[in-house]
């Protein structure tokens, strides 16, 4: 039986007269890895931020486990949401477990007095976070660099360290901004590994991804955001038989035959323009 | 890593290089003992034949030390110990150091007695034996940087030392030692620490001379000991004894006093204390959560009013309470805590540089303030620019601080009472520091620091953590203000500004933290006590005192950014290529290799 985690209903965010996220519906459910997908700018970490109170939606709610979510950072995290970035943000001059011990923070709570007391709470604490940190280093496979800097990692553990990171909190749901942007195949097929094994842990996960195989491979549902709409929702099969779809990332199918005269017209423009306008407009279109 | 060679800056015979540098060490060592000019003018009175004084002293320890690191090189039994990197850059900069400490001298008594003719013969025998040992010891086979075919767009100073282009030797993998050889070499350290800065600490303040030559010998020292290797390794060894290395640095602080005929000298260390734990209140704020705060004194200034309020003078408007040293600090504390959270509240909502301008104001509008609140232009709590005075001594259970005591024998007066007290608080403030940032909360701190979006992500509250920080660094330095109400027998505006001719004020704490070492414990300690003694010591610099601080400071901040003493995460952070765990990498730029020079 399958519970929603994550119900974010009628989500809008306007930026001045700029809408970037029009009235979203999203719901994850317990146990589901869902995937974000849409075209460069179509508002999909603008809704992210939304989610996490980064940004305070302009209309809508977002509800998680049943609880509509206060619009600040730290308390979202409180309440069980966990993000990665989509450009790494790590705590770049803290050492690999700093990193994920900072992230036990909403998850323990020893102030200040119990720090310079350091009685038998505090240090059982510590303890009990660094095993849990521990844990989760030789769950992404980290587990022998705790003590290097976080900036000195490789591209790719330092993608796990924020995932690393983002667990310990214990969330009941993963954000994933991209996780797998700049990686060569063998580490994008590694990191799907690690997305379904989070998701075997109870963790239910909302990923954003332009990687169209990853995506499609790995999610129980994909949404397709489009400028800042949802254009459709379902599984993998349905999204992409979707015309929409492919007409949103590929432009619409070319349609009837252009008229002699406009022909005409395009052949007189081009040769005024040179080559360069028709080439950049071909490499525009592979791009998307 | 850059590459070094083995390779001598003077071309000279190689097996004459080693005996002149000697020969010149023996020759200074033994001019030491001569006049070197006829009149006691001269700041520590050179004079006397059989008798070293002042400069003569240095000259005869930098020296000797220089020799001793000299026939290390011979591979005389048991040397070897001293310099483990086994390299001659050792025995070449302190060969450097009594070459430039014996001209300078030499040299100043010419300017100051004008001229030559004021040298007597020891002088000279002191100029050719310094010039020998240099030359002798530059003529060594040394650890260098290979030359560089283009010197492109260098500045003069660089240029100088890319002449020398001394690299820092390998370190070579040192032996393990036992718990206690390494406790015997803390021991030794600290002991030679307090031995020099004692010495530092006693030049008289007119002898400006004597404490320039000092300070060269100092440096040199230092850099010689980085290149001998002993400073990462006693670094290593105290990590690794942290409790005990602390204890002791405690303890030699606590026999200074004993140390000192003279209650003037204790009064010196109880100022640098007190301004060492404020600079370490702010490093909090400043080196652990990433706060520019540009007012901070005006917290030690809170601290200081508020216990002068309650000291029972007679010239404080509630001049009927007295209250008891412990009363008094938690009013001080609480006074400085309730103006941080007055003044972080509404600014620590924002990011960037506002709380930097608005602590600035706010400490300006605090100098004002108390200047204003004398009966005039205000009520008359501060008394205005004459303060509250004849604040009265402590009496700590009994225990008078203000009247000398006899101990085993020492007399120690009023200031040496009042930095034993320093001490306890200065310990606390280690304490409080140390325990905070190794927590929850000191992560917390460190990672609002890095990335404020991504720690709130963490479920950090931003907000929340950062004020605890502020208020942490106010308390600190109002239990330091209560402390020097009383050291100082009066509290007064004048030393609560932005920036000033001396500590403590905003911008002398600030140096004293960058200069120091951001994030650490000791950088700050060390920081504040060059800064505080450099313009006591140096009378002479007045008003260009500001201009050469700046001119040091830009000079740090060009080759070493860390600070003195380096944060482990912030060696990592400047000095790339000193990693260990990404590959050997050659620079394009020679940007590190020279910073390590000049480090």
């Amino acid at each position: 039986m399958t519970t929603p985690v994550l119900e974010a209903r009628d989500v809008t965010m306007r930026f001045g007269g700029l809408t970037a996220v029009r009235s979203v519906d999203i719901t994850v459910n317990s146990g589901e890895i869902v995937g974000l997908i849409g075209p460069n700018g179509a508002g999909k970490t603008t809704f992210f931020n939304c989610l996490t109170g980064l940004y305070v939606p302009t209309e809508g709610t977002v509800s998680f486990r049943g609880k509509v979510l206060p619009p600040k950072p730290h308390l979202v995290t409180q309440a069980g949401i966990a993000r990665t970035f989509q450009n790494i943000r790590l705590f770049a001059n803290m050492t690999v477990l700093e990193n994920v011990l900072v992230g036990r923070h909403t998850r323990t709570k020893e102030g200040l007095w119990s720090a310079l007391l350091r009685g038998p709470g505090f240090k059982k604490a510590e303890a009990e976070s660094e095993a849990k940190a521990m844990e989760l280093l030789e769950f992404v496979g980290l587990a022998g660099k705790r003590e290097h800097l976080a900036r000195n990692l490789p591209y790719g553990e330092q993608r796990k360290l924020e995932i690393a990171r983002a667990l310990a909190s214990e969330p009941g749901l993963l954000l994933l901004d991209e996780p797998t942007a700049g990686m060569n195949p063998q580490e994008t097929r590694a990191t799907e590994e690690l997305v379904f094994s989070i998701r075997d842990k109870g963790v239910a996960v909302l990923v954003i991804e332009h990687d169209m195989r990853f995506i499609f491979n790995l999610c129980d549902r994909v949404a397709v955001l489009v400028q800042g709409e949802k254009l459709v929702e379902g599984t993998s099969e349905v999204v992409q038989a979707d015309e929409r779809v492919v007409a949103a990332y590929l432009g619409e199918p070319f349609e009837g035959d252009p008229g002699e005269a406009e022909a005409a017209e395009v052949a007189a423009a081009e040769a005024a323009a040179g080559s360069g306008g028709a080439e950049s407009a071909g490499t525009k279109g592979e791009a998307q | 890593m850059t590459n070094t060679e083995k390779s001598p800056v003077l071309p000279l015979p190689a097996p004459l290089a080693r005996p002149l540098a000697a020969a010149g060490a023996v020759v200074t060592i033994a001019s030491a003992f001569m006049s070197w000019t006829w009149t006691s003018d001269f700041p520590g009175d050179l004079t006397v034949y059989g008798y070293p004084a002042g400069l003569q002293v240095i000259t005869l320890v930098v020296a000797a030390v220089a020799l001793v690191f000299l026939l290390a090189g011979y591979g005389v039994r048991g040397l070897a110990r001293i310099n483990p990197s086994g390299s001659d850059n050792t025995a070449a900069l302190f060969a450097l150091g009594t070459f430039v400490v014996v001209w300078f001298t030499v040299i100043a008594i010419a300017v100051d007695l004008g001229g030559l003719v004021n040298v007597d013969p020891g002088g000279f025998v002191a100029a050719v034996g310094a010039l020998l040992l240099a030359v002798g010891a530059l003529a060594l086979p040394l650890d260098r940087r290979p030359a560089e075919p283009a010197l492109r767009g260098t500045a003069a100073l660089g240029r100088a030392l890319r002449f020398l282009r001394l690299a820092k030797p390998a370190a070579r993998p040192a032996a393990p030692s036992g718990a206690v050889a390494d406790r015997l070499a803390i021991t030794v350290g600290t002991a030679l620490g307090l031995v020099v800065f004692t010495y530092g600490i006693g030049i008289d303040n007119d002898d400006s001379e004597t404490f320039i030559g000092y300070a060269i010998a100092v440096g040199f020292a230092a850099w010689a000991l980085v290149h001998a290797g002993l400073l990462d390794r006693y670094a290593r060894i105290s990590a690794r004894h942290r409790g005990f290395a602390a204890t002791l640095a405690f303890a030699a602080a606590a026999v200074f006093p004993f140390t000192q005929s003279d209650d003037h000298n204790a009064n010196v260390g109880v100022n640098i204390l007190i301004f060492a734990t404020v600079a370490l209140g702010l490093n909090i704020v400043v080196g652990l959560t990433g706060l520019l705060d540009l007012g901070y004194v005006a917290f030690l200034g809170v601290g200081a009013y508020a216990a002068a309020l309650v000291s029972g003078s007679e010239y404080s408007p509630i001049s009927g309470a007295q209250f008891p040293f412990w009363a008094a600090a938690l009013t001080g504390m609480a006074a400085s805590l309730a103006f941080g959270v007055l003044i972080g509240a509404p600014t620590l909502r924002l990011r960037g540089d506002y709380l930097a301008i608005v602590t600035l104001g706010f400490g300006e509008i605090f100098r004002i303030a108390v200047n204003s609140l004398d009966g005039d232009s205000g009520p008359n709590i501060t008394r205005g620019p004459n303060g509250i005075t004849q604040i009265p001594d402590l009496n700590i259970f009994g225990f008078n601080l203000g009247e000398p005591h006899q101990i085993a024998g020492f007399t120690l007066g009023r200031f040496a009472n009042y930095m034993f007290l320093m001490l306890i608080v200065t310990a606390i403030v280690v304490l409080v520091y140390t325990r905070a940032a190794d927590s929850r909360i000191g992560r917390s701190w460190i990672a609002i620091r890095e990335d404020e979006t991504a720690a709130t992500a963490m479920g950090i509250n931003g907000f929340r953590v950062k004020l605890i920080a502020f208020a942490l660094g106010a308390s600190l330095a109002g239990l330091a203000g209560a402390v020097m109400a009383h050291v100082n027998y009066s509290v007064n505006p004048q030393p609560y500004q932005f920036a000033g001719a001396a500590p403590p004020n905003s911008a002398f704490l600030l140096a004293a933290v960058v200069l120091g070492g951001m994030g650490t414990v000791s950088g700050p300690l060390l920081g504040a006590s060059i800064l505080y003694l450099v313009p006591e010591k140096l009378q002479f610099l007045q008003n260009y005192e500001l201009l050469a601080f700046g001119i040091a400071l830009v000079l740090l901040m060009r080759f070493r950014p860390e600070g003195i003493i380096a944060d482990r995460r912030r060696k990592l952070e400047f000095h790339e290529t000193d990693q260990l765990d990404v590959p050997a990498q050659k620079t394009l730029t020679d940007e590190p290799a020279a910073t390590r020079a000049g480090a």
